[in-house]
């Protein structure tokens, strides 16, 4: 409840401040008698709302995914970057802009949604072969081969094509910066499915903590639930990346953060994730575009920068070492 | 499983560990000649030795003791580092995933490297010194960072995840406020490369890890008993928080220095140790089995990354990236296919 009452606080605030902070007067404004020959009403209306609302989206798309990740992975390192899918949605990009002179924001959106897809199917295909399934070492290991080879790819692809390079600096490194309405309406629907699908989860997560043999033993449909939840990963990994960039250390730091809250009951934790990760996100972003007025930092650093130091602060105050 | 049955696989254990390592040196040194050999301008192998002896014209002296064997050393050397301090982290903390890029260290390398090229426009040596420096000081804020009262594992790995995710973030911001070619510069560098390397950087790696290579083949038997486990190895009169201590930082010696010199080449000190430890059939760490794994794995990615898409030079990262994974799932699956039992441990292990 208390996440929930900071993140709606935290949502009003980054639309808000700014460059040029607007009192919450104009805002209400805008949102309910809006002007289009006010300039600040436009403001709100054409950048502000959109950019909060791509954060929210993004956010909690980036926390669940995570959580569902550490779930099925079983290990709690497991992100959207150890098992190979942001990789994936990098090297499309990068293709995306070298071979086809892709621009354009929206552009990206779709080379991001089927790199992510490829490299979860690939590296899901190739973590289950021999004799004894999807194991969640097998998944790991074979996201952080996956990963390694897609990396190499991408960094042969900007060593030798310049201009790509200077396009994709600034994707990589995450930022919500002049995504418009049309963003946040493509990605809504696919975050809403993925989100719906990863809560309904929960439960089969629990199980599936108790080992692949005993969730067996207990009537679980392992491999299915494994589908499932790699499908919920990708719309959700695969849409927040295409939306604003691969913002990195999100979704593997707040399932932590959550988990210290809820115990490790998915239940618990998915919900908890999906309410904190955009509080970490929006606080980003506002805390990047206040920093260094008038410019900004982008959204992906600040998120590393805010977030690692208080992982590391919370690892440390934990007693035991059972993570 | 009988005392009797133990003995005799630590007997098969001794007998193939030897002929391994030989075999691995041999095919360290034969890459090596090779790289003396190729280039733009092919000096014979009678040549290349008549050069080390000191007898050839200025041209092959040239190409091989003046621009081909600083780099070939440093390669080496590198490759060394990276694969013994990822057996030794790997060992230490349980988890094959945890190679010094895991645990944060290179992360600092690569930080400092990165503003020093973009912030202070530095280049060539003082590149080097500076990632060292940001390797060493990284090293030390994530061992006292993760110290409460004892060290566990899962809390440096953690910590370490922290630190990168900082650094990284660092790193990215340098890259967005730069110019495209210091940010190239800095890119570059991030692959790992070994392309322009002189005497001073050869000697000046050497200096610093011959001694930690040292180091770790004398601490080689307490990482084995630390292996059993805390309890045990206490059991049988390791001292063992100051064990892991001088394992750590002989670890962290070896990653920080061949960082230094080379840059983070991406894989190496991760795939080294599986697949020296695949090779020995140990269940151990095999230190020098992994050491040159990693040397013939650099060596032979540079070899490759110099030319194989001839006249273009890719940095040595790419191709050990683009190698290494592949190898990594082979193994996987090969492993896999020997049994559950061994996936069964790895999973108890990353948990």
């Amino acid at each position: 409840m208390v996440a929930l009452v900071v993140l709606a606080a935290l949502a009003t605030a980054g639309v808000m401040m700014g460059s040029k902070p607007l009192s919450a007067h104009t805002v209400g404004d805008a949102l309910f008698r809006f002007d289009p020959s006010d300039t600040e009403h436009l403001v709100i209306r054409s950048l502000r709302l959109p950019r909060t609302v791509v954060g929210l989206l993004a956010g909690a798309a980036l926390g669940l995914a995570g959580a569902v990740m550490q779930g099925v992975a079983r290990n709690a390192l497991a992100d959207p970057g150890v098992l190979g899918v942001n990789s994936g949605a990098a090297l499309f990009v990068v293709a995306g802009i070298n071979f086809f002179g892709v621009t354009s924001l929206s552009g990206y959106v779709w080379f991001g949604l089927a790199g992510a897809a490829v490299s979860a199917a690939v590296v899901y295909a190739v973590g289950s072969m021999g004799a004894s399934g999807a194991t969640p070492l097998k998944l790991v290991l074979a996201g952080t081969a996956t990963t390694a080879v897609l990396t190499s790819a991408t960094q042969a692809v900007l060593l030798l094509n310049v201009s790509a390079f200077d396009q994709f600096r600034f994707w990589q490194v995450g930022s919500l910066a002049g995504r418009d309405e049309a963003v946040a309406w493509q990605g809504a629907p696919f975050v809403v499915a993925g989100a719906v699908l990863a809560l309904a989860l929960g439960r089969s997560l629990n199980l599936l903590a108790l080992g692949d043999d005993t969730a067996r033993a207990l009537g679980q449909r392992v491999v299915r639930v494994r589908l499932a939840a790699a499908l919920a990963v990708v719309l959700l990994s695969g849409t927040a990346t295409a939306m604003a960039g691969p913002i990195g250390f999100v979704g593997l730091a707040v399932p932590h953060v959550a988990r210290m809250l809820t115990g490790a009951d998915h239940r618990w934790l998915l919900p908890y994730s999906m309410v904190l990760a955009p509080v970490l996100v929006l606080l980003a972003d506002l805390v990047g575009r206040l920093v260094i007025r008038p410019t900004e930092v982008q959204v992906g650093i600040v998120t590393a920068a805010i977030g690692a130091p208080v992982l590391i602060a919370m690892v440390r105050s934990r007693k035991g070492a059972a993570l | 499983m009988s005392v009797r049955t133990r003995s005799v696989r630590g007997a098969v254990r001794r007998r193939r560990a030897r002929p391994v390592v030989v075999v691995l040196a041999l095919a360290v040194l034969l890459t090596a000649v090779a790289l003396l050999v190729v280039g733009d301008f092919v000096v014979p192998l009678p040549e290349v030795i008549g050069v080390i002896t000191g007898r050839a014209d200025w041209k092959s002296q040239l190409f091989v003791l003046d621009i081909r064997l600083p780099r070939v050393l440093t390669g080496l050397l590198a490759g060394l580092g990276f694969g013994m301090s990822g057996a030794i982290f790997q060992s230490l903390v349980r988890n094959p995933l945890a190679s010094p890029d895991v645990i944060g260290i290179t992360s600092g390398a690569s930080a400092a490297a990165a503003t020093c090229i973009v912030a202070l426009g530095l280049g060539g040596m003082a590149v080097s010194a500076g990632a060292l420096a940001g390797a060493l000081v990284t090293a030390v804020a994530i061992y006292l960072l993760s110290w409460r009262g004892g060290l566990s594992g899962q809390r440096l790995v953690l910590v370490g995840i922290g630190a990168t995710a900082l650094l990284s973030s660092l790193v990215s911001y340098l890259m967005t406020s730069a110019a495209v070619w210091d940010a190239q510069q800095v890119l570059i560098w991030l692959t790992g490369s070994l392309s322009g390397r002189t005497w001073t950087h050869t000697t000046t790696l050497a200096c610093c890890l011959v001694p930690l290579a040292l180091a770790a083949a004398a601490l080689a038997r307490p990482l084995n008993v630390l292996c059993l486990g805390d309890d045990l190895a206490r059991g049988l009169g390791l001292w063992v928080e100051r064990s892991r201590l001088a394992l750590l930082l002989t670890g962290v010696g070896l990653a920080a220095t061949a960082t230094a010199a080379a840059g983070p080449v991406a894989f190496v000190a991760l795939v080294s140790a599986p697949v020296a430890r695949r090779l020995v059939r140990d269940g151990g760490p095999a230190l020098a089995a992994s050491a040159l794994v990693g040397a013939l794995v650099t060596l032979v990615s540079d070899f490759v990354a110099e030319h194989a898409f001839t006249p273009v030079e890719l940095p040595v990262g790419v191709v050990t990236g683009v190698v290494g994974g592949p190898y990594l799932l082979v193994l996987l699956v090969t492993a896999n296919r020997a049994g559950t039992s061994a996936s069964r441990r790895g999973s108890r292990l990353l948990r």
